[in-house]
């Protein structure tokens, strides 16, 4: 798709370039990627963290749903992080344990493997729903755009929180229901950026002359609007994944998301902010470090993919 | 465009009736009522509160009174929670407070941001780009409410400069946490969309062209590059001062500013039908106006646009 | 009637105490006063209404009680003590009450308070076009006709309330009720200003509206944030009144609360974080506090049909309960001076006997034991359970450590599932659960408020336990002499039948600063009046 971007930028006839063109044009934003040194950076971190969610299980002798009794009631001097072992326990709590006395190593764990989940998610129904959406609102124009846009004013204004509460009563809660919860919601923003960008890209010349050589409005939503589209459409993907993942503890405080004894970062990082007072920092500090290398991972992912595409940046 | 302003609002009816109907078919179908406590009431009372209220009525009539005390009365009636309280009462008194700290957050998120983008833009990988990253991720760092709890640790408590809460009218004192709470990562959303816009335009043929006349930058800055660049944080700024003018529950519950946004929560929470309302009809209207004033700007930064 | 003793000690003091105050010290105890007379305290939501008869929870009632004055009012130790009126007598076997109030009583406008004024305000609490949630205070009271008008078969006019003259308030009951004179403290039966509410409507208790007797008047109230209850120069002992004002913060956040009581922003927080008690106390002896107070917390079992079958056997339900090691939760979880609960009405509840139920004097240890014989025998294993509570992170804290004591005892494998309240209270009433979180405040200070929870037709009998010989039970006991022979029989019937599995007897937590002084900290219902308050120089 992105192949006609630069022949579109040059060229009124952009839909014919050919395919070879677009391979080495992947290739070439795969090169300036790599060249990226924030963005590999970034990539790493990502992986190393999905690593760690997934694996990460094996390295803890603790399951997420264990307390230990030794620790509870006296989680502030019991309850420490350490390398090996506590005063009390031969198996050691690296990151502490909870305000319960539960390893706060196996729950990071498990909560990675949560947000990373709502995280990519939500970025990514936003990134599908969102930019077709709006970009078919924009490009059509008129009683098309008037109509479809004022459905996401009205998506945007009802109470949510009854959509969200119906959502359990109707269907029971799971973890699918979550991701329903969450990407109902996320793509809303993304399709009004999208059908802004997509209002000015249409007076575009090369749009105009797909459009008077006779190329279908689908295809030339597809070919010629999206790509175009795209720089914004990752920038704000990226922004969307923190507040994605924070928002989840909203929906499960209301009983749809995540159930005790699974967590997730949103909860871990809820928990201990409210502990922070207590001298139980760590409750805080662990979640909330996985929390922020992934926000910093994310955002240099994301401008590294938006520069690496951009094929007027050289 | 006179013509397509008077387009938009007439649409806007429609709009808010469709908005009206579906929330109420929601919220009803929803578990639980107003007055279902830990103790059930006994029928009588039930019955008696529901027609002070009139939920004894059908859905329909209760739907179309509604619409019909609001459109001829501007009458939103009375809370079902707070029984002393109209929802008139109940705006009229939390959405100006919303409205001053949402206000000044703006004001401060995208002065701030926008700075931070187009700083970082011009100055594409030196070190002010990545320090005006930095700054901007930095503010997405921590979520407000890890945030709104430090700033009282800090200020009210170890520095004692500032109340720990409250609103007070409207003091400056009682403003300055809110606005840094509720900002931030606002902020922090704009100057990355700002600096990734701006970036691409400042990559166009035009400002190429313009740059390479040997236009002083400022004037490339200011003059050519700024307006198109807007775009998509204009796109994001309308929904994003509906967001934070109708209210942060989170603002609300951690300094006791009494807004708007701890009254929608808690309305939803407790059922209070009316209140809700009130407040969905509000944000909606609000969501309708600055979408159509963010198309507005739509058109003057590129005169191309026509609806 | 011990009240005409009371009466003359109190007149005594209140000479006293308006011949001392201008000293700068307090009448009573000598102590110097601080010359800022004000009090602040958090409250953890906005009250929905000022409206007495409206009234219908514990946060409005606090600042009702400050604002208006029933015929009887409570002391610091919950004893009764008169209000407006100086005193009553009982006739006809106490079904007829007559109450004599004090001429010097006035409105906050100057209008004398008359016995007319509490013939309105109780018909106010009655009638069907008010609505007000609390009219089955009135029946329960027992006032003739309270039932037909709350039913709408009567004519609110016809409560059977009247006022004989200005001063002299006649009450006929249906049946013959002791304790009536101690439910006039309650905000339903307090006096309403006709005029002010006729004038006003809805809105008459806003600050600019409102007409009050009690010893303080509304002067600013902004939902959600704050409101402020000024001394009232027209109560008739306004004299004695030493605190000038009375500010109430909402504060949702327990913890921001906590924070701005230690910046010096508030006088009084209630209650405090949970499990933070003992920290704080070692911090501020002087200051932080653990009270009775009357709820009991327990976890419901599903009897009805069609629930899980496992759950049908009692062996299966006690071996739950005992499984429970309630030292554990309230010693390291809630760490508040809460009660381990073998038996469901608080202990600390007037003139109840506490009754020695078995299990309560085992140690965990043979109790765990017991649990798996128990099991055995039920000849039940791989039990599955899911387990509801709503979002509270107290409430969680319990079912996850109780979930995993039933996993590590017993094998029993439970789902935890939390939900927002008005969802719990419906999936809970439904019936969709196999064990439910519950809770249960008295709303009087004897035992058969929480005993009554387990007859059969109880609204809030959500495990659905029925059972013939405990109704009769507590049938019997209304008209008992000794209530507590039944009482007795009735715990140990659920100690058996274990159709709830007590957990703890709640207290409360509070930080009071150590100038503030005159808290009633033995007022079992936690009434408290700001006209008792004082601040004594630091």
């Amino acid at each position: 798709m992105l192949l006609n971007r630069k022949a579109a930028a040059d060229l009124a006839s952009a839909d014919m370039a050919p395919a070879i063109e677009g391979r080495s044009l992947w290739a070439d934003a795969r090169i300036r990627f790599f060249r990226n040194k924030a963005a590999v950076a970034g990539l790493v971190v990502l992986i190393l963290v999905a690593l760690f969610a997934a694996f990460g299980s094996h390295l803890s002798a603790w399951s997420n749903e264990e307390v230990d009794w030794s620790v509870l009631g006296q989680v502030e001097t019991m309850g420490k992080p350490s390398l090996f072992g506590g005063p009390a326990g031969d198996r050691p709590h690296f990151f502490g344990t909870d305000e319960l006395g539960r390893d706060l190593f196996a729950r990071t764990v498990q909560g990675t493997q949560i947000s990373l989940m709502v995280g990519l998610i939500g970025a990514l129904i936003a990134v599908f729903v969102g930019t077709i959406y709006g970009a078919t609102a924009g490009y059509y124009g008129g009683r098309t755009d008037s109509v479809m846009m004022r459905i996401v004013d009205v998506l945007m204004s009802v109470p949510y929180m009854f959509v969200l509460i119906l959502l359990l009563v109707v269907f029971g809660r799971s973890v699918l229901m979550l991701f329903v919860g969450i990407g109902l919601i996320s793509w809303l923003d993304m399709a009004r950026i999208a059908r802004g960008q997509t209002l000015s890209i249409k007076n575009k010349e090369f749009v105009e002359a797909a459009h008077a050589i006779g190329v279908r409005p689908s295809t030339i939503i597809r070919r010629h609007i999206v790509p175009n589209l795209l720089g914004v459409v990752i920038v704000y993907a990226t922004l969307l994944v923190p507040s994605m993942i924070i928002y989840e503890s909203f929906i499960s405080f209301l009983g749809l998301g995540v159930q005790e004894p699974n967590t997730s970062w949103g909860a871990l990082i809820s928990q201990g902010a409210s502990q922070m007072q207590y001298g139980t920092l760590w409750m805080l500090g662990f979640p909330l470090f996985f929390f922020v290398i992934t926000l910093f991972a994310f955002f240099f992912v994301g401008d590294g993919l938006r520069d690496a595409l951009d094929p007027k940046d050289r | 465009m006179l013509s397509f302003i008077i387009r938009r609002l007439a649409v806007a009816i429609p709009t808010l009736l469709f908005l009206v109907v579906l929330s109420y078919l929601i919220m009803y179908a929803a578990p639980g009522g107003p007055f279902d406590m830990e103790r059930p009431l006994p029928p009588a009372i039930m019955a008696n509160l529901e027609a002070k209220y009139g939920l004894d009525k059908p859905l329909v009539v209760q739907m179309f009174n509604y619409v019909w005390n609001v459109v001829v009365h501007f009458d939103f009636g009375p809370s079902f929670i707070y029984k002393d309280q109209t929802v008139n009462d109940i705006i009229a008194q939390g959405f100006p407070v919303t409205l001053t700290y949402g206000f000044w957050s703006f004001v401060v998120a995208s002065v701030v941001g926008m700075s931070l983008g187009i700083l970082a833009a011009v100055y594409h990988n030196s070190w002010l780009d990545y320090l005006a990253v930095g700054i901007s991720v930095g503010a997405q760092v921590l979520p407000n409410f890890v945030m709104a709890p430090i700033l009282v640790l800090v200020f009210t408590l170890w520095l004692g400069w500032l109340p720990g809460g409250g609103w007070q009218g409207g003091q400056w004192q009682y403003i300055v946490m809110p606005v840094i709470a509720l900002s931030t990562s606002f902020m922090a959303s704009i100057a990355r969309l700002t600096r990734s816009s701006m970036l691409e335009v400042l990559n166009a043929n035009y400002i190429r062209t313009a740059r390479a006349k040997g236009l002083p930058m400022r004037r490339v800055i200011f003059r050519h590059a700024l307006k198109p660049a807007l775009l998509p944080v204009i796109s994001y700024l309308g929904p994003a001062f509906v967001g934070m003018i109708t209210g942060s529950v989170v603002i609300d519950m951690y300094f006791s500013t009494g807004g708007i946004g701890v009254f929608f929560v808690n309305s939803a929470l407790n059922r209070d039908y009316s209140v809700i309302m009130g407040i969905t009809i509000l944000t909606g209207a609000l969501t309708v106006l600055f979408n159509l004033v963010v198309d507005i700007l739509y058109a003057w930064i590129d005169p191309k646009i026509r609806y | 009637m011990n009240i005409k003793a009371t009466l003359k000690l109190s007149a005594a003091a209140l000479v006293f105490a308006t011949a001392a105050l201008a000293e700068g010290t307090h009448p009573v105890t000598g102590e110097a006063l601080a010359d800022n007379q004000t009090f602040s305290y958090r409250l953890l939501d906005q009250f929905p209404t000022l409206d007495p008869q409206l009234n219908e929870e514990t946060a409005g009632h606090h600042v009702i009680r400050d604002l208006f004055e029933g015929l009887m009012i409570q002391d610091a130790d919950g004893n009764l003590i008169p209000g407006v009126a100086t005193g009553f007598e009982a006739s006809n076997n106490n079904q007829t009450y007559t109450f004599t109030l004090r001429p010097e009583a006035k409105w906050s406008n100057g209008d004398p308070v008359v016995a007319e004024d509490f013939v309105y305000g109780w018909q106010r609490a009655v009638d069907p076009a008010n609505a007000s949630p609390y009219a089955w205070y009135m029946e329960l009271a027992s006032i003739v006709n309270a039932k037909e008008i709350v039913a709408g078969e009567m004519d609110p006019t016809e409560l059977g309330v009247k006022a004989i003259d200005d001063h002299t308030l006649e009450v006929q009951l249906t049946q013959p009720l002791p304790y009536f004179p101690a439910m006039t403290t309650y905000a339903t039966m307090m006096p309403a200003h006709r005029a002010t509410i006729e004038a006003h409507g809805a809105k008459w208790t806003d600050p600019e509206n409102i007409v009050s007797n009690g010893a303080y008047v509304l002067t600013e109230m902004v939902l959600n944030e704050y409101h402020t209850r000024e001394k009232n120069p027209m109560y008739w002992n306004a004299d004695s009144v030493i605190i000038e004002k009375t500010t109430g913060y909402v504060i949702n956040d327990v913890n921001q609360a906590l924070t701005r009581y230690k910046a010096g922003e508030i006088d009084h927080l209630e209650p405090l974080p949970d499990g933070q008690f003992p920290v704080l106390q070692e911090e501020r002896p002087d200051e932080a506090t653990s009270v009775p107070r009357l709820c009991s917390y327990y976890y419901a079992f599903n009897l009805r049909d069609g629930a899980k079958p496992e759950l049908q056997d009692p062996r299966v339900r006690q071996a739950l309960a005992y499984a429970i090691d309630r030292d554990v939760i309230v010693n390291q979880i809630l760490k508040g001076g809460q009660w381990p609960a073998y038996n469901f009405a608080h202990l600390k509840t007037a003139g109840f006997e506490m009754p020695e139920i078995e299990y309560a004097s085992m140690s965990q240890a043979d109790r765990d034991a017991k649990a798996k014989e128990l099991m055995e025998e039920a000849g039940v294993s791989d039990l599955q359970l899911k387990l509801i509570y709503n979002t509270s992170d107290s409430h969680k804290a319990i079912a996850t450590i109780v979930a995993a004591m039933w996993k590590q005892k017993l094998g029993v494998e439970t789902t935890l599932e939390n939900m927002e309240w008005k969802t719990y209270l419906d999936v809970r009433r439904d019936g969709q659960f196999d064990v439910a979180r519950g809770a249960w405040c008295a709303d009087y200070n004897e035992a058969s408020t929480f005993l009554d929870l387990l007859t059969t037709p109880h609204g809030s009998n959500d495990a659905k336990y029925s059972s013939a010989e405990y109704d009769e039970l507590l049938s019997t006991s209304k008209t008992s002499d000794n209530p507590n022979e039944m009482y007795t029989k009735a715990e140990k019937l659920l100690s058996v039948d274990m159709p709830i599995a007590p957990i703890y007897h709640y207290a409360n937590t509070f930080l009071l600063s150590s100038d503030v002084k005159g808290w009633p900290y033995n007022n079992a219902e936690n009434n408290w009046y700001s006209k008792d308050l004082y601040r004594i120089e630091k």
